[in-house]
């Protein structure tokens, strides 16, 4: 028999905001002292792994909680970064880069949204997508909806490139305001984390890890399966729409192939890496591929050999699949 | 006793093959009815048209007076049936107490805003159902598992937990698919004891579906038996073993003629 170190507290009102507060003040700290040692290029790498984080945590909700594989999440990501971004759009700029103005009911062409308002229209229309998309798509399971959500994620980028009197095409846009900073990613990264550890915590979540263990059984008790993968889908593509803008806002420059197969890449295995059934999972394996990723660039440029990222990343995740198949903090042993 | 389950002329047919046919039961609440009869008589499928697993081609089912057929399995679910599976579906993976907890969820009625910001309403529902768990745990003498992974217990246990289980969600009819499938006859035993237990203390309605004719004549107040989906003969338990129809559906008929 194995045992599980899984400790399920019974949930108290001190039980939910102590931990949430000890560690929400201990992130903070921490990121105050890097602000204060570390040079700008290390806060640049740290500020990105926080947008990663975003992405990854959310997308493990469907992918590691739910056991529906999604391969969309990017196309949620880009969504939500052309929103902010088409609503936060210097006036000044729009006429010379060639960008609309906004639709009168949006403020029309002298009105530039404020960042946060524009963050989270970006997340809310990721979310109804997905509620449009989720709805025929969730009705698959396994390598289906896993080709399923590839197919959106494609027909997004494609949409992308192709409406270009709103998107400016492949060319992209550039000189997006810089508003995504150190703090706002990683007060972000916060609510994600905690808004992730609630749903799992209450009835929701165990929804969600009873769909992922029997279909057959949730359905005999009680659960809709329908609602409660929706509900997944639906809040991960929230936070990937939050992820996106925040991306957007802070390379400050986006284009549709950014949001494609590689990156798609990246956000599938982080979960994987680092341990999908664990809260701070993805967190773990955003963290250790982005940072390889900086650290490994100027070797990759000194020896010539581009691409030497991504073999190392194979590579990892053909270990981490062969030794700790469930991820670097995953306790449990796969079930037989 | 108000009929809790009243079935009346339900068929099912898989291609050209009738699995049910023209079945009907009227249960009172409160109630212990055994359903038998010989593999492919069509038991399982009987529970999986009450359940809403499958659709019936014809009848009706009556839950409480409400007509179910037509309504998703978690919306049967939710208006108060619970079973268990002969094949197991526990979730594997999952701790003993987690497959537990899961099974209250019909109950939890609080909005997610309760549980994002830790409401009273959020916490005193959880501690109804972790209290609720407790009890079980400690009434199928599982509490020393509690936190094991599910797919690793002795198989005996995992079939109490699945009975377990469905206590949890305080179903009003409980339908159970061979309970001791795969159990020696100590098991069998215990679990007999342990199922009038609970029959008697939550004053269960139970259809129980079975092989093995002791543990069901035990249990059972009225059994119906079913051969190649249809319904041969129903009574009492020692009317069921002396009749004939029974004796020829299990053991096939004398031959007189040598």
């Amino acid at each position: 028999m194995i045992k599980v170190n899984y400790s399920n507290k019974p949930n108290t009102f001190s039980g939910i905001w102590i931990p949430f507060g000890v560690g929400l003040g201990f992130l903070f700290v921490v990121l105050g002292i890097f602000n204060l040692v570390l040079d700008n290029y290390i806060l640049h790498i740290i500020t990105v792994i926080g947008i990663y984080i975003i992405a990854a945590t959310s997308l493990n909700l469907t992918n590691g909680y739910t056991g529906l594989f999604s391969l969309g999440h990017t196309g949620f990501m880009l969504i939500g970064a052309y929103t902010s971004v088409l609503l936060t759009y210097k006036v000044s700029l729009r006429a010379a880069y060639n960008l609309p103005s906004l639709p009168t009911l949006l403020g029309g062409a002298n009105y530039q949204w404020p960042f946060l308002p524009a963050l989270l229209t970006g997340g809310v229309i990721a979310a109804i997508v997905a509620m449009i998309v989720g709805y025929p798509v969730l009705r698959l399971r396994g390598h289906y909806l896993a080709v399923a959500s590839l197919g959106f994620m494609i027909i997004v980028t494609t949409m992308a490139k192709g409406m270009k009197s709103f998107t400016r095409g492949a060319s992209g846009i550039q000189v997006i305001p810089h508003y995504s900073n150190l703090w706002n990613v990683y007060i972000w990264v916060a609510i994600t984390i905690f808004v992730l550890w609630r749903i799992l915590q209450s009835a929701p979540g165990r929804a969600m890890l009873a769909i992922r263990e029997s279909e057959v059984s949730a359905q005999s008790q009680g659960i809709n399966l329908m609602k409660y993968k929706l509900y997944a889908f639906v809040s991960g593509a929230f936070f990937a729409g939050i992820a996106g803008g925040l991306y957007a806002h802070f390379t400050r420059s986006i284009r549709p192939y950014e949001f494609s197969f590689s990156m798609t890449f990246f956000i599938v295995i982080m979960p994987i890496i680092g341990g999908s059934r664990n809260l701070f999972g993805p967190a773990l394996g955003a963290s250790l591929l982005i940072a390889m990723r900086y650290l490994l660039k100027p070797a990759e440029e000194a020896l010539g050999v581009y691409g030497l990222v991504e073999l190392i990343y194979a590579a990892l995740l053909v270990s981490v699949m062969l030794w700790r198949p469930g991820g670097i903090l995953g306790k449990e042993s796969r079930a037989k | 006793m108000p009929v809790l389950l009243k079935i009346e002329g339900l068929s099912k047919a898989f291609g050209g093959l009738w699995a049910v046919q023209d079945y009907s039961l009227e249960l009172p609440e409160g109630k212990v009815i055994g359903l038998i009869g010989p593999n492919g008589a069509g038991k399982t499928t009987t529970f999986n048209l009450i359940t809403g697993m499958l659709k019936p081609n014809s009848g009706s089912i009556k839950f409480n007076d409400v007509e179910i057929i037509g309504h998703r399995p978690d919306q049967i679910a939710s208006s108060g049936i619970a079973r268990t599976f002969q094949l197991l579906h526990l979730y594997g993976s999952l701790t003993v107490e987690m497959n537990l907890n899961i099974s209250y969820h019909v109950h939890l009625k609080y909005r997610f805003i309760d549980a994002l910001f830790g409401l009273p309403e959020f916490i005193k529902e959880e501690k109804r159902m972790n209290d609720l768990v407790d009890l079980m745990l400690e009434l199928f003498e599982l509490k020393k598992y509690r936190n094991i992974q599910a797919s690793t217990l002795p198989y005996g246990l995992q079939r109490k937990l699945d009975i377990a289980r469905c206590l949890v969600a305080q179903p009003k009819l409980l339908l159970l698919d061979e309970p001791c499938c795969g159990m020696n006859n100590v098991e069998v035993e215990k679990l007999s004891s342990l199922i009038k237990d609970i029959q008697s203390k939550f004053s269960l309605t139970m259809v129980i579906v079975e092989h093995r004719v002791p543990f069901i004549m035990g249990l059972a107040e009225y059994i119906q038996v079913l051969d190649h989906g249809i319904l041969i003969s129903e009574g009492p338990p020692d009317k069921i073993i002396n009749d004939p129809k029974v004796i020829e559906a299990y053991l096939g008929v004398e031959n007189n003629a040598t």
